[in-house]
């Protein structure tokens, strides 16, 4: 039997209605929509763009940690939070990707790829990450040919073949759960330990043809057409050794969407955006929450909490400190 | 037969179609055996059509419509075509079951046929329709994959704005040889004119600069 995932719609119009914001959300993960919840229940004149709502939601099968949520696929949080957020009309604007922002005297002015401006008193920068790449020899030459990087999207080509999952924590250990109903072998491949919850590493244990090599690192991807499989390091031993493989998803953690404020804010050596108790940035007006922060806990209910924080240090921000118009 | 759409789904998308403007006629090609999901897809339309008076549902044999399959260069079944009011093929193909995430480029795709506004820039349109080689882009998509029915609404929608385009959907399981001809294992794949290759949900200026580079 088919399932179907019906997604919300929002009416661009109502986007088009304004022309001088309080708030523009850029980003519609949970950090985005959340704050864009808080915002509009403040009164504040908020809107979102998103290029795909839900963000990294999208790539989780399997949401078992939000509380209230014992077992959800990702997509239908996300659909639940678009929902909420559906319901009290806030504006939405998709499929729209943002190509500068710049600050005006006291407002922000950011422009659309197809070509319109936009102008706003603050901007909540809620981009998240990007899956975070291997950086090793033949990696792009076999992505779509053998490497992945979404495991609900890829595993049903890797029926009966022998996968390799890279990385070590929750999403690597989701990923392998995930591939279990597809592969015939599945080897994960950590540079280190284990950093999953032990909660998922507990249901790995029923699993029969799953290898583990952690402190291992990979070295190179090799193949013809098609990626053909793997040549890593033992650390421990020092020796180098092939895994012949059909195919590589790489879970390895996600690098900050954090470029279209480069040149503003102020940001950590892995690009991460710097933010105070409060979600503020060093440029008074524009904030930031979930992923693309520099708070270490990459979690759904934290980047959640992180939009509400964000959306009401904004209204005090409005109230108090803003001193444009 | 139980449906496929339950009641709580068939209000949402009873709701997703009601900005239709003009009449769209989907037109189905299935064959007797075998065919792998052409009664679900059959059921599907079907269900589809039933929630809006302006679609409308058609079947035809892939072995005694010639001229239909012909004319729509039909070769997979199940397979379907989307045209307008005025029953003109606009380029909008999907092959296989537009189920899972994959439901979503389907009513997109209705809704655009039908005359509402894509929300295009002007300059993105002006360069649409410039395009002046025939482009087939073929888009493979899983139905687990959230990010595939992004490229697919792109696809279907600059073949509606150029009839020198044809975008068509591909469910990759269904068509597993054919995936597998194409090299297929990760989606989106988008191929262009069987040989140029974009990877993942593309924005529609990627697309551009391939198609204009051809």
């Amino acid at each position: 039997m088919f399932s179907f995932n019906v997604e919300k719609t929002s009416e661009r119009s109502m986007f088009e209605d304004q022309s001088f914001w309080d708030l523009i959300i850029v980003g519609g993960g949970p950090a985005g929509l959340n704050a864009g919840l808080y915002a509009k229940r403040k009164g504040l004149k908020v809107g979102i763009i998103s290029y795909e709502i839900g963000g990294q939601l999208h790539n989780t099968s399997t949401v078992d940690n939000y509380l209230g949520y014992q077992d959800i696929e990702g997509k239908a949080l996300s659909d639940q939070f678009l929902s909420h957020i559906n319901h009290l009309e806030i504006p939405i604007l998709k499929h729209l990707k943002i190509t500068s922002i710049e600050k005006k005297d006291h407002d922000f002015q950011l422009l659309l790829s197809d070509g319109k401006q936009l102008r706003s008193k603050t901007v909540l920068i809620a981009t998240g990450g990007a899956p975070r790449k291997l950086n090793v020899d033949g990696e792009m030459t076999y992505a779509n040919k053998g490497v992945s990087y979404c495991t609900t999207c890829d595993a049903p080509f890797f029926k009966g073949k022998h996968v390799i999952v890279a990385g070590g924590g929750n999403s690597a250990a989701e990923a392998v759960l995930d591939l279990v109903p597809w592969a015939r072998k599945i080897t994960v491949v950590h540079r280190s330990q284990w950093r999953a919850d032990q909660i998922l590493l507990d249901k790995h244990k029923k699993i029969e043809h799953l290898d583990v090599h952690l402190n291992t690192q990979i070295l190179n991807i090799y193949g013809d057409d098609k990626m053909n499989g793997i040549d890593v390091l033992d650390k421990t031993t020092g020796k180098t050794f092939k895994i012949v493989a059909d195919g590589l998803f790489i879970e390895i953690g996600t690098v900050p969407n954090s470029h279209l404020v480069k040149h503003l804010v102020a940001a950590n050596e892995k690009g991460e955006i710097i933010v105070d108790n409060n979600q503020k940035t060093s440029v008074p007006g524009l904030y930031a929450a979930g992923d693309v922060t520099d708070q270490p806990y990459k979690q759904i209910i934290i980047s959640a909490a992180e939009g509400a924080k964000a959306a009401l240090a904004i209204t005090q921000y409005l109230n108090h400190t803003y001193k444009g118009e | 037969m139980q449906t496929l759409l339950n009641a709580d789904l068939q209000n949402q998308i009873r709701e997703f179609l009601a900005p239709m403007k003009e009449k769209v006629t989907l037109v189905l090609f299935t064959q007797e055996s075998p065919c792998e999901t052409c009664t679900e897809t059959r059921q599907l339309l079907k269900e589809i059509s039933s929630l809006n008076d302006k679609i409308t549902f058609v079947e035809k044999d892939l072995y005694e419509d010639i001229r239909e399959t012909d004319l729509y260069g039909i070769t997979l079944t199940p397979s379907f075509v989307m045209l307008d009011s005025e029953g003109q093929y606009r380029g909008v193909k999907f092959n296989g079951i537009p189920a899972g995430h994959e439901i979503n480029s389907f009513l997109s795709a209705i809704i655009d046929m039908s005359g509402v506004d894509f929300g295009f820039d002007q300059n993105v349109i002006e360069r649409i329709k410039k395009i002046d080689k025939k482009v087939n882009i073929k888009v493979f998509v899983t139905l687990s994959c959230p990010h595939c029915p992004g490229a697919v609404m792109s696809a279907h929608r600059l073949a509606m704005l150029n009839s020198n385009i044809e975008g068509e959907m591909i469910e990759a399981q269904t068509f597993y040889n054919l995936s597998e001809q194409y090299n297929v294992s990760g989606v989106p794949k988008i191929v262009i004119n069987e040989k140029h290759e974009l990877l993942g949900n593309q924005p529609i200026e990627a697309f551009l600069n391939q198609l204009e580079n051809l």
